[in-house]
């Protein structure tokens, strides 16, 4: 077969799915960072999202046997550090899919910055940003835990609706 | 490789590569030993996820060492083949996990200085240092938040509470002076501009510590002897407590038991 366009790649790779949040596709989540010809091997950049993220290696064996199913033969794939990965990368429709799904899209610009002095007075349990439950929008919602069913995630509560729900935290 | 690596001692790189990630890779077996052991479940949820961003930190730091090395390593030939007089932890991270509260003090006092510590280490002459030390600044910056916001909840909290933590800051004081303790190897890497010097974090990590201890009603320390100080050196010299040889019991055992097991 002919060679595949590094289009026709990107649009395979984006029917990959996170295998945490597999509503979201790889390219919704912005880890990949590049797809290229070099001669005659395919080679795609991936940054990992946290560095123990237990899925990383999933989404190598993922995307392999993604593009070996479409007729790749030579695939190399490497990891990029740098610039690290961020929530900011997560596509527009990446967040509209989270939400859908019951997870709270992320704020941009709300990451932790170790700053303490800017938020000791906040640390007394209450949430230093609005959350919108995912499912009935309702503001009045407070935060659980720093860190929810994954590291990239915090718990959060609805008190309106009640329902408990994940938060897709800025990083 | 990054860009120091062909001018500096090797040695000394390696060694200091393995301080950090042994930092990483201790404390990250520690704290997933409260996996189903914590008081809450989401407290256990939120210990399990940071020990994971503790291991895959140290995963980063020990394939470089490994790397560097040279002779054929690799990041898990480190963490499981070597003995406990070749790990570079400093003593406060192979301290036993104690109760909840002692747990989440030793976490302040470790991440209020890892913290300090990553963000030097982004300006590392060294470019490969200074990518893992970006990726694990805004993991740690978490961390450090979130053991911030218990020690303030549970030094201001009931009597009981409050009685732990001051008993845990006690304990776990004397172990903090090593983190800031420079010896050769820290000054080979500061000349080369790979790594800051321990002693230069040390005014930013008490201004934090005293923030933080004054919010949760706890006394600050004051000059206290210090294990790992002095001539025989501590953790970072390979000179361990009992404790460490446990840690390594537990979590060597199978790749002792069957070299190069995989699943």
């Amino acid at each position: 077969m002919a060679a595949a366009s590094v289009e026709q790649i990107w649009g395979w790779l984006s029917e990959v799915p996170d295998p945490e949040i597999p509503v979201i596709s790889l390219t919704d989540l912005g880890i990949i960072r590049g797809v290229e010809w070099q001669g005659d091997t395919v080679v795609v950049t991936v940054t990992p999202t946290y560095s123990g993220c237990p899925a990383t290696s999933m989404i190598n064996l993922d995307i392999e046997a993604a593009l070996r199913g479409r007729g790749v033969e030579k695939l190399r794939l490497e990891r990029r550090l740098s610039p690290a990965w961020t929530s900011d990368w997560v596509t527009e429709a990446g967040r509209e899919k989270l939400r859908a799904y019951g997870i709270a899209p992320p704020i941009d610009g709300t990451a932790a910055d170790g700053q303490l002095a800017g938020r000791i007075a906040r640390l007394s349990g209450s949430t230093n940003l609005t959350v919108a439950c995912p499912r009935c929008g309702s503001t009045n919602t407070e935060k659980i835990s720093q860190f929810g069913s994954t590291p990239c995630k915090a718990s959060y509560r609805c008190k309106d609706c009640l329902e408990p729900f994940d938060y897709f935290k800025c990083i | 490789m990054g860009a120091a690596v062909e001018t500096v001692d090797r040695t000394a790189f390696v060694e200091w590569l393995e301080r950090v990630g042994d930092s990483a890779l201790i404390l990250g077996h520690r704290v997933s030993e409260w996996c189903g052991h914590s008081p809450v479940l989401e407290e256990d949820i939120a210990l399990a996820n940071q020990a994971l961003d503790l291991i895959g930190q140290c995963s980063l730091w020990l394939e470089y060492a490994a790397e560097v090395e040279g002779k054929g390593q690799t990041a898990d030939h480190l963490a499981y083949r070597r003995d406990a007089s070749a790990f570079r932890n400093p003593l406060l991270l192979e301290r036993p996990n104690g109760d909840f509260g002692h747990t989440l003090m030793r976490q302040f006092l470790f991440d209020a200085f890892h913290i300090k510590l990553l963000r030097a280490l982004k300006d590392s002459a060294d470019v490969r240092v200074a990518e893992i030390a970006a990726k694990a600044e805004k993991e740690v910056a978490y961390h450090l938040e979130r053991s911030a916001d218990l020690v303030v909840r549970l030094g201001d909290g009931t009597a009981t509470s409050h009685a732990r933590m001051a008993a845990a800051l006690k304990a776990l004081w004397p172990y903090t002076g090593e983190l800031f303790a420079d010896d050769a190897v820290d000054r080979a890497m500061a000349e080369a501009g790979i790594a800051p010097l321990p002693s230069s974090l040390r005014a930013a990590w008490e201004a934090t510590v005293k923030l933080v201890l004054a919010e949760a009603t706890l006394a600050m320390p004051g000059e206290v002897w210090q294990h790992g100080v002095g001539r025989t050196g501590g953790g970072k010299q390979g000179v361990h407590s009992e404790h460490l040889g446990y840690i390594l019991a537990e979590m060597q055992f199978l790749q002792r038991a069957y070299p190069d097991a995989t699943w």
